[in-house]
């Protein structure tokens, strides 16, 4: 190692810092000390379609893909076949 | 009033069985009647790092099961009587722990002690979460390295959900023991520095234990680090965060091993 290296060495500290902000910013809306927002999700929409069709409660799926640039919600509902719906 | 406190990281090796006795070890030293208790099924060390290995009969699941009496499970420890260890079974399934076999040993313990303290396991698994159910205070702690503070900050977010304070709409007292601080490389920006973890955490710091060999030392003798050697740099801050638990207010400082020439000419001994 010559000496130059020993001075333009960027110390690893602060990247770790900056990583863990990162990360943790992301993991927290996911899990952590508040409810599931996937969960929430899920519920209100459950409610909402509800109102107006007869919907299962294990035929709603709510799917969360959290990208760098872009986040996707995927929302899918089965709804039974028109002889079944309420209104 | 028995405080419940559990010590907790979610991350394994960053010292949550040493901390357990050497905050067990401070507080029962200052006169305060304790309990320590191990959580980890099948992975139990609490009893060996205590010294009290070889006189394990009954252990936390033959109580829990009603296969023995609390006082026949309880080891008192030979060097300080306020202190008592329940072990964990080493044979038997964590399965075998129950939230009400768990919450009626407690409350028994609650009649017998001023702190009941919780080693748990690692992880976020059954143990884990029946070791800070019932806690009132939280001890998590971390080391200054990523995977430690990311699986905290988890740990964090299961205080605030999953224990029974935090499902009464009350909360869980937490407080962050930093452990195997090194001041010099986090002065050289090798490590995270204390204000980094705590502004990440965002939790009250309860003490800064300093890497040091003394920690080893007292393990491989079967002692708290606080009972075996109490002036070392890890002892006085074992010893000052024990203080700041029973709500002192001790001046933060990273105590220090380092000794002048008269120490490194007559202060090397063996152990």
């Amino acid at each position: 190692m010559n000496l130059m290296n020993l001075f333009n060495r960027r110390t690893s500290a602060p990247v770790a810092r900056e990583r863990l902000q990162i990360l943790l910013a992301h993991e927290r809306g996911i899990v952590g000390g508040k409810p599931d927002l996937v969960a929430l999700l899920r519920e209100e929409i459950l409610a909402v379609v509800g109102r107006h069709v007869a919907v299962e409660r294990d035929r709603v799926h709510v799917r969360m893909n959290r990208g760098a640039d872009l986040s996707t919600l995927e929302i899918e509902v089965e709804i039974p076949a028109p002889g079944m719906a309420r209104a | 009033m028995a405080k419940v406190l559990v010590v907790t990281s979610g991350k394994g090796g960053v010292g949550k069985t040493t901390s357990t006795a050497a905050l067990g070890g401070a507080l029962a030293q200052s006169g305060e009647k304790v309990v320590v208790i191990d959580f980890d099924v099948g992975l139990r060390n609490l009893d060996l790092v205590m010294g009290a290995e070889r006189r394990v009969v009954f252990d936390l699941i033959n109580v829990v099961q009603g296969d023995a009496k609390l006082n026949q499970a309880l080891i008192r420890d030979k060097r300080i009587e306020n202190l008592s260890l329940l072990p964990a079974s080493q044979t038997r399934d964590k399965d075998a722990l129950t939230e009400e076999g768990v919450a009626r040993v407690l409350a028994d313990l609650k009649q017998k002690f001023d702190w009941i303290i919780c080693d748990s396991p690692a992880g976020i698994e059954r143990g884990a979460t029946l070791a800070m159910r019932h806690a009132d205070v939280a001890v998590v702690v971390t080391n200054p390295e990523v995977s430690s503070v990311r699986d905290s900050d988890r740990i964090i977010g299961l205080l605030d959900s999953k224990t029974e304070k935090a499902e009464n709409g009350e909360r869980v007292e937490k407080h962050l023991l930093l452990t195997r601080y090194d001041p010099v490389r986090a002065e050289r920006g090798e490590m995270l520095k204390v204000d980094d973890v705590l502004e990440i955490l965002s939790i009250p710091l309860l003490g800064i234990i300093p890497e040091s060999e003394e920690v080893l030392r007292a393990s491989n003798v079967g002692s708290p680090v606080t009972l075996n050697n109490p002036g070392s740099a890890p002892g006085r801050a074992y010893f000052d965060a024990a203080r700041r638990l029973k709500g002192e207010s001790v001046e933060m400082t990273i105590p220090s091993d380092k000794k002048g020439l008269l120490g490194k000419l007559f202060g090397r001994r063996a152990a």
